[in-house]
């Protein structure tokens, strides 16, 4: 999935994947940050998968 | 062709007159030149429409899903990989099955023909000796190497022989390897590109696309009653042709087919306008392949790695 979204010209900072227990706060916080901050570094970038269009009725 | 269809005819006519298949899955002429229609059989005097070409492109395992009768089909090396992928699944059984092999010796690209032709292409003649395929129109008449004219997958194709029949129509044909082919160049070609690169290439491949789910329709492994893109509630996907919503059916229409594929071009020979579906789903055959050391259809007892968990499945990307 990850390689599939890859080759349709996703960057790899905007998709992550994590197996997090719902014990596992800590390794939570870390993923998210991680996260955040890989997406923060594409701010400039355009945005994919969005719709800009306008929905119609 | 002709004596692929004179032995394919043969074959079918004693099938159905010996009572060992209720009917033969073939093709037909088309409507249109280098289309022939999936075509079946119901009787020894519907066999005679039979036909054999370079244009038999559809995929005949599609029309073979949740039948009851006892079906006599003609497989070639990707059609009886699909034929093994829908035992594998469950959608038919192998005892109701007659598999009359064919050794292919690859399907011309109606979509490279087109476009060479100087007008619309009336009629078509091939030349078994000569290799060459002539194409005649109005105006025009064009004689072209067959070899120069095949469908994409068909030139990369391992597998050009049936890997699972009951009889075969003709002698093996010889196989390509690795060696002379690299069947994931243009694959790979793509995976250099960086992130930009690769989402306008995909923009520009899908931007003629008109949501008309042919590639859909002609695929064997779309077999869901039930279509996620034609679902309304959830509506998992938007229908309409913002270029968002036609990328996620392709890119989750091309994922449910990871594993399954069998890189048949059944889709792209159906696109009305000629996008290379194929560059989604041969990059989920290569990672099954680098991932799984898995190819479709070529088993018809394992299940196929998406469908299973082992504890060697590679897991590098979960953080």
């Amino acid at each position: 999935m990850k390689n599939l979204m890859e080759h349709m010209g996703i960057e790899p900072e905007r998709l992550h994947f994590s197996w997090i227990s719902s014990a596992e706060s800590t390794k939570f916080v870390d993923v998210a940050t991680k996260v955040t901050e890989a997406a923060k570094s594409l701010e400039n970038k355009e945005k994919k998968f969005a719709k800009t269009k306008p929905k119609v009725a | 062709m002709n004596s692929y269809t004179d032995k394919i005819k043969e074959i079918s006519k004693r099938l159905l007159k010996e009572d060992k298949v209720d009917m033969v899955v073939g093709y037909r002429k088309g409507s249109v030149p280098l289309m022939h229609q999936p075509y079946i059989a119901q009787n020894e005097a519907e066999v005679d429409a039979f036909v054999w070409d370079s244009s038999c492109g559809l995929n005949l395992a599609n029309y073979i899903t949740d039948r009851t009768e006892r079906i006599g089909i003609l497989a070639t090396g990707c059609n009886s990989r699909n034929i093994a992928v829908h035992l594998v699944e469950g959608k038919i059984k192998r005892e109701q099955l007659y598999i009359i092999g064919i050794p292919c010796k690859a399907m011309v690209d109606r979509h490279k023909l087109a476009a060479m032709a100087d007008g619309d292409i009336t009629s078509v003649e091939e030349d078994e000796e000569k290799g060459t395929i002539t194409i005649k129109g109005e105006n025009f008449s064009e004689t072209v190497n067959k070899a120069d004219v095949l469908q994409e997958n068909c030139s990369l194709c391992m597998h050009r022989n049936p890997v699972i029949y009951d009889e075969l129509a003709a002698e093996e044909v010889p196989e390509q390897s690795t060696d002379e082919i690299d069947p994931y160049a243009r694959v790979k070609e793509i995976e250099a590109m960086d992130p930009d690169e690769k989402w306008n290439h995909f923009d520009d491949l899908l931007s003629d696309c008109i949501r008309c789910y042919a590639c859909r329709n002609a695929c064997p492994l779309c077999y869901c009653p039930l279509c996620f893109v034609d679902e309304s509630n959830p509506q998992w996907v938007g229908k309409s042709m913002d270029a968002t919503d036609v990328r996620t059916f392709h890119f989750l229409r091309a994922y449910h087919c990871a594993g399954r594929c069998t890189d048949c071009g059944a889709c792209v020979r159906a696109c009305p306008v000629g996008i290379n579906v194929r560059d989604f789903t041969k990059k989920l055959e290569k990672d099954c392949l680098e991932l799984f050391g898995w190819e479709a259809g070529l088993s018809a007892e394992q299940r196929p790695p998406l469908d299973t968990y082992s504890p060697k499945d590679p897991e590098d990307f979960i953080k």
